[in-house]
């Protein structure tokens, strides 16, 4: 018995500091670049040496930050047209799927969630090559397509999940009183599915702003985008405020995260 | 539109994927085929010296290594706190899954970044070794396999856990506690009970931690340096600094290659497991 109690007891001492240590491990990073970013010195350094808002300043000052603010907002211009285009290709795609079985809806879906799988990278180095040979430069409108292709199997995810939710006898009762299509689609379908959709186009537009092997090849001198930027001012290491971007990044998902989680359940919607 | 003929829906989705994603993956395999960086030779030269080249085989090593030790890191620390979100209340359940997620929404380049903060001469960790007198000297962490490692393991834990916490929430607590209430250990519990019944969640964890670890192409290159060659690196310097563009291709398919039989390796060693349990 007491050899049993002592066993139980080293099963909850090793897995809490194992998963304690998961917890710091987690949260950490986070919390040290966020408190690096309001440093008073002049070098990346924790614990900071004082606090100050120089860096953001500096950040935010229009001359000498021009270049991270085209970058950025760049980001959040392809993040948008990415986001609508994967969403309705997307959403599209799952109403299409939902409820069919076969060899070739399954070998469909395989083909539309293979981005996820595939290293990236490698698409990125094939797209820039197709686009190359159709004479066509690193561009903005290229940089949106390809993150349309790599963002779209995240709405597909969740929105097949919440197709899979809807009562087929539903959709019938509709039909049956003479509703058409549309009219269906409308009424019926699109609020039981509304809140899958938001948390997909989400995570599709996160998943834009963060991305960085389909940028990395598509994007040239005139349209840089902040990843890459924030990339090449690590580089140079001397650079602080990569710290106050990654400050404002975190703050901004957070935002979204805190309001995503209150109208949609978003943490949930992922976990499942 | 009709019931019948909804599954046109997927027409625009299909035709996109053929047009900007299925032909460009084609014309990777073609360019590969080519010999020289002009690309007018077919001959398949390049595939030849890559693989000719006994340094190409150490960074497969390297890579599958890398993905390797950051699969067994991050199931090391991520699997005792899905147990853990396993064992909690509601409340914390949703702190623990706020923790996981919060990360996942923030950019790999800061997450890397972070890394930098930590690891460098002058960062937290060097401070403490300082402080503490470990070392008299800071240690050498950046550019190194351990530390490049240890930034993988957090900057990949959130798709560990994700499929680990979604099987551990469908878990039907009963069977746990008719385990304890036979008089099972909670480690018995644990190997007999829990693992085998999650492990659909920690394969699945692990093959995207894989695939990911090995292709993360800016924390590779940030923390490990350049002196740390793996496949994402020789694709970037081929493709985009010395414009050799067969080779690039070459090694871009062999790291889809390596990625896809390490998935595949992951996925067998599930099964095997699974067939163990039962």
């Amino acid at each position: 018995m007491l050899a049993r109690r002592a066993s139980d007891l080293t099963y909850s001492v090793v897995i809490g500091l194992l998963a304690g240590l998961g917890l710091l491990v987690l949260i950490g990073p986070v919390v040290i670049v966020l408190l690096t970013s309001f440093t008073l010195g002049r070098s990346i350094k924790f614990p900071p040496s004082g606090l100050s808002l120089q860096w953001y300043r500096l950040l935010f000052d229009p001359v000498s930050s021009s270049q991270i603010h085209r970058a950025a907002l760049n980001s959040l211009e392809v993040a948008l047209v990415a986001m609508v285009a994967a969403t309705v290709l997307a959403t599209l795609a799952s109403v299409a799927l939902a409820r069919r079985s076969g060899r070739w809806v399954r070998a469909l879906d395989t083909f539309f969630m293979s981005p996820m799988i595939l290293p990236m990278l490698a698409f990125g180095l094939a797209a820039l090559m197709y686009f190359t040979f159709l004479g066509l430069r690193p561009s903005l409108p290229l940089i949106m397509v390809g993150h349309t292709v790599v963002v779209a199997p995240f709405v597909l995810r969740t929105t097949s999940a919440s197709m899979s939710q809807l009562d087929p006898a539903l959709l019938e009762s509709s039909a049956s009183l003479g509703a058409g299509w549309l009219y269906t689609f409308r009424r019926v379908t699109l609020p039981v599915i509304a809140p899958g959709i938001a948390a997909g186009a989400f995570l599709a537009f996160v998943a834009s702003l963060d991305n960085v092997p389909v940028s990395l090849f598509l994007s040239g001198p005139r349209s840089d985008m902040l990843p890459i930027r924030m990339w090449g001012m690590m580089e140079s290491m001397l650079d602080v405020r990569v710290a106050a971007v990654s400050g404002v990044l975190i703050a901004t998902v957070l935002a979204l995260m805190l309001i995503m989680e209150r109208v949609v359940g978003l943490t949930r919607r992922l976990r499942d | 539109m009709t019931r019948e003929s909804e599954w046109q829906l997927a027409l625009p989705l299909t035709l996109a994927y053929a047009a900007f994603f299925l032909v460009p993956l084609g014309l990777l395999i073609a360019v590969s085929a080519f010999g020289d960086d002009r690309i007018t030779t077919l001959d398949g030269a390049q595939w030849r010296k890559f693989l000719g080249d006994p340094f190409t085989w150490k960074v497969i090593v390297d890579t599958v290594k890398l993905g390797g030790l950051t699969v067994a890191a991050t199931s090391l620390i991520g699997y005792p706190l899905a147990l853990v979100y396993l064992g909690a209340g509601p409340r914390w359940q949703r702190v623990i899954l706020f923790v996981v997620i919060l990360p996942l929404l923030t950019s790999v380049v800061v997450r890397t970044f972070a890394w930098i903060v930590i690891l460098g001469r002058e960062g937290v960790i060097n401070q403490a070794v300082l402080w503490l007198g470990v070392s008299p000297a800071p240690l050498r962490l950046l550019q190194t396999e351990h530390g490049l490692v240890i930034a993988l393991t957090q900057i990949e834990m959130p798709i560990m856990l994700l499929p680990l916490l979604s099987v551990m929430s469908r878990m039907d607590p009963n069977l746990r506690d008719a385990s304890a209430g036979l008089g099972a250990s909670k480690w018995r519990t644990l190997v007999r009970v829990t693992l085998p019944l999650s492990l659909p969640g920690l394969v699945a964890g692990c093959m995207l931690v894989f695939a990911s670890a090995t292709t993360a192409f800016i924390s590779q290159f940030v923390i490990g340096g350049n002196r740390l060659v793996y496949l994402p690196l020789i694709i970037w310097q081929q493709s985009l600094v010395v414009y050799n563009w067969p080779l690039a291709s070459v090694a871009a398919l062999t790291l889809l290659v390596s990625v896809g039989l390490g998935v595949a390796a992951i996925a067998a060693v599930g099964r095997r497991g699974r067939a163990y349990a039962v």
